[in-house]
């Protein structure tokens, strides 16, 4: 299963634990299964059917630019960070 | 300096024959540039062209009571008028907030932003009308600074404004738009393991990007309902599309044109007067153009956040980092939005430490609505977080770089936001500055010497690249990312390279936004990343085309044909050989024309580590300091072109030190800017500057095909604690603040 890193300021979603193991092959799966296993992280985490605009998803260190259809393995980490832009 | 001397500049070079890559051709835009052809969008002309200009608010905070324009409106020469009134209506308080930025409706934010636009035969006559544009304000205090907004006792500047917490309304009406935060390990017990401890406050005032260039745009809305927007943008696709968005119209009904821009750095990502110059030129049928003043662009564009900034550092005897603690709080500006989200991530990442904890907050305050800026957000948790760094190396006797060495991030360190470290050249960029004969020769007499070390992530983000064949074996490539540093040339070189032909013969066009798939923003040091991505893809697609073509015209199989060096050729029959030239010449004889296309929205970003090597010298009497040697090491992943490298890492460095020594925005009780003119607000020039040496560093990021990072950002993140850190060594003074201008060194004590 995917290791989920929960952002300390979701922490009280998820009765304050760290990091989760999650099924899920993909973005969307992993959000859904969390959401089931901690109620409101879908809440939290997505907006009409997408990755908030001001949230970003990085999987095994990297920002992911597909969003919820991302490809998650068995290994990968999972992480949920605020967006950034540049100048 | 000579070429010869820059190309020994160059470290840990991939070792790949490129043909083209790392080569350095002269610019394809160079002729028009260097002798006044291109078309900036001050030069756009058309018939029946009206002049625009901008009534705005006098004050930082006040309620808008009433605008009577009829007045203007009857002046001879005057064709309209427009105010928020002529907006559509908003459905979210995001897309008002946006609007408000641009022709306020209920309350004026900051001094200078914008209240009326008017369009006349003249700039001279839509000037005389905007001083008969009548504005009744109810005059609120104003909240300057993140101190002011985060009291308790502060004034609100939006009564609707809630903080958000990674997702979650909080439902707390405050100045704090947003708090995020990054937990790592367990900082008391980091701390509890510490020999040493640093704990600092740091304060930086709000800085303006000071490209040369102001804000300008013409629209032309036709009576067929499509707009057309030429303007000085760096993302014509963004432009279009929060017109569309703004005006309520159709994306299919709007057309931008990226005119030439003369600079940017992050500021010319936001819209200001596209939007009022499209509504006149509703009401008017006519084009209309509005082009800022000095004044304008420092007043009411994108600056840069001041901030406040805590941190506090552990170290155990042997230099080995135990503990970091951050607390930043950044300047939205007048809407929500400041770059803090950027710089909690990247205040630590260069290092590898166990425990960690960083809290960030977004504040509005009654100034300007901050823009990006070079790595925004990043240069101000540096000028904290590195100087806290050399503290630590004085108390524990230790070598600053050493000391940096021995705690540096490497690939699958994982940094205080939470991902693991790819492949990253930060260790690399160390050990270039702590050999270079800057770092290993003597101070001059009376001089001191300072270092550092600053990251960037850089992103990826979509682009769009066509290629097309012509008969003489010449290639036009379009695409559609605002060149401000040389990209047209950088991108044409992918193409080059993978086609096997000269980069001259590869003719780059930056085109609108009806030629070309959506590009986001020339910003994030992603254009050489992603949009030569695209290009490398749209030559690998005419690569393909030419290698089934002469599979055809000589009767073979596809699979035995091979395209290098632009030759394509048989693996197996020495005889079937066509060099891409002679196959151009046939194409419309054996099927037609060629061309290519790519979009892409790549991942494979790869950070940037950047350092600085400063000697300066300050005149005990008046305080002034005077840069005497200044070197930029930075990992480029690879250097494209490694003239325009180097000229991004002089010009971030440049940036940086103008920001260490003398920019701010000075502003008065009542929330003016008192100097906005470029004699009052200080940039540095060429007189001011001894030539910043450059060291390319290239640790190749495995994620792009050849190699490249990104290079416009990283290297304004160490010029400010750099500069510190060398102040420091000079005088003995620990400067917290920013700018150190000669004021403010004086009024400090050494330590």
């Amino acid at each position: 299963m995917a290791l989920v890193f929960i952002p300390s300021l979701m922490q009280n979603l998820s009765n304050g634990e760290q990091r989760v193991s999650v099924e899920g092959a993909n973005v969307r799966q992993i959000i859904d299964n969390l959401d089931s296993m901690f109620p409101g992280f879908k809440n939290r985490l997505v907006e009409d059917g997408r990755v908030k605009p001001n949230i970003s998803v990085a999987i095994d260190g990297e920002i992911t630019p597909l969003g919820m259809i991302e490809k998650v393995t068995e290994d990968s980490e999972v992480h949920f960070l605020p967006a950034i832009s540049g100048g | 300096m000579t070429t010869a001397d820059y190309e020994r500049n160059m470290v840990l070079a991939t070792d790949t024959d490129y043909k083209v890559i790392g080569t350095r051709p002269v610019r394809h835009d160079g002729a028009d540039k260097v002798t006044g052809r291109a078309i900036y969008g001050a030069d756009f002309d058309a018939a029946g062209l009206l002049h625009g200009k901008i009534l705005r608010s006098p004050h930082a905070h006040a309620k808008i009571i009433s605008i009577d324009t009829s007045k203007a409106e009857k002046l001879d020469g005057v064709k309209a008028v427009v105010t928020s009134k002529d907006f559509p209506q908003s459905e979210s308080r995001k897309d008002q907030w946006l609007k408000d930025n641009i022709l306020a409706s209920d309350k004026a934010l900051y001094a200078g932003q914008a209240i009326a636009g008017v369009a006349a035969s003249n700039p001279h006559v839509a000037e005389s009308a905007l001083g008969l544009i009548e504005v009744e304000y109810e005059v609120l205090p104003p909240v300057l600074t993140t101190q002011e907004a985060m009291a308790s006792n502060a004034s609100i500047l939006h009564d609707s404004l809630t903080t958000e917490e990674l997702g979650d309304d909080t439902g707390v009406v405050s100045n704090v738009a947003s708090h995020s935060q990054h937990v790592k390990g367990d900082i008391s017990k980091g701390f509890e393991d510490a020999d040493v401890i640093i704990e600092r406050e740091y304060n930086t005032k709000t800085v303006h990007q000071g490209y040369i260039e102001p804000h300008n745009a013409t629209a032309l809305w036709s009576p067929d309902g499509r707009l057309h927007v030429w303007c000085s943008t760096q993302g014509s696709f963004v432009v279009r599309d929060s017109l569309a968005e703004l005006l309520d119209l159709p994306v299919s009904m709007v057309r931008v044109t990226p005119t030439e821009i003369g600079g940017g750095f992050g500021g010319k990502i936001p819209i200001y007067v596209e939007p009022v110059a499209a509504l006149l030129s509703r009401k008017t049928g006519a084009p209309v153009k509005i082009v800022m003043s000095r004044r304008e662009t420092f007043e009411a564009s994108g600056p840069t956040p001041g901030s406040q900034i805590k941190i506090k550092i552990g170290a155990k005897h042997d230099g080995t980092l135990t503990a970091a603690y951050a607390w930043m709080a950044m300047e939205a500006g007048a809407y929500p939005g400041s770059p803090v989200g950027a710089a909690v991530q990247c205040v630590f990442s260069t290092y590898d430490i166990e425990n960690s904890t960083i809290d960030g907050f977004d504040v509005v305050v009654n100034k300007p609505k901050t823009a990006a800026y070079r790595a925004p957000g990043a240069p101000n948790a540096a000028f904290g977080a590195e100087q806290a760094i050399n503290e630590l190396a004085e108390k524990l006797g230790m070598d600053p770089i050493e000391l940096r060495l021995k705690n540096v991030a490497t690939e699958g360190t994982r940094r205080p936001d939470g991902p693991v470290f790819g492949k990253i050249g930060a260790k690399e960029v160390l050990e270039a500055m702590r050999d270079h004969p800057h770092y290993q020769s003597d101070k001059a007499e009376g001089t001191g010497r300072g270092v550092s070390i600053g990251f960037w992530f850089n992103i990826g983000f979509d682009s769009a690249c066509n290629i097309a064949v012509n008969k003489d074996g010449s290639v036009n490539l379009t695409e559609g990312s605002t060149d401000i540093g040389g990209s047209r040339t950088s991108i044409a070189m992918h193409a080059a390279e993978v086609l096997g032909i000269p980069v001259e013969d590869v003719r780059p066009s930056v085109v609108d936004t009806d030629t070309i798939g959506f590009t986001a923003v020339t910003g994030g040091s992603r254009t050489t990343f992603a949009t030569g991505w695209a290009a490398y893809e749209a030559a690998q697609d005419v690569k393909k085309q030419c290698i089934e073509r002469a599979a055809k015209i000589w009767d073979v199989d596809a699979n035995g044909l091979q395209m290098e060096d632009g030759v394509i050729s048989s693996k197996s029959d020495s005889e079937l050989r066509m060099t891409f030239k002679e196959l151009a010449e046939q194409l419309s004889d054996t099927g037609g024309g060629i061309s290519g296309s790519a979009s892409v929205n790549p991942s494979g970003v790869g950070g940037s580590f950047a350092g600085n090597i400063a000697d300066v010298s300050v005149d005990p009497e008046t305080g002034k300091t005077t840069v005497e040697r200044f070197t930029c090491v930075q990992d480029v992943g690879k250097a494209i072109h490694p003239s325009y490298v180097e000229g991004q890492m002089q010009g971030g460095s440049v940036q940086g030190i103008g920001w260490a020594l003398n920019e701010e925005y000075f502003m008065n009780d009542e929330g003016t800017m008192t100097n906005s003119s470029l004699l009052d607000y200080r940039m540095p020039t060429s007189l001011d500057l001894p030539m910043i040496d450059t060291v390319i560093v290239e640790v190749a990021n495995p994620g792009h095909p050849f190699g490249v990072r990104g290079v416009g950002e990283a290297n304004i993140v160490p010029p400010t604690p750099t500069i510190a850190n060398a102040i420091y060594d000079a005088t003995g003074k620990r400067m917290t603040q920013l700018p150190m201008s000669p004021g403010a060194i004086l009024s400090v004590s050494p330590e």
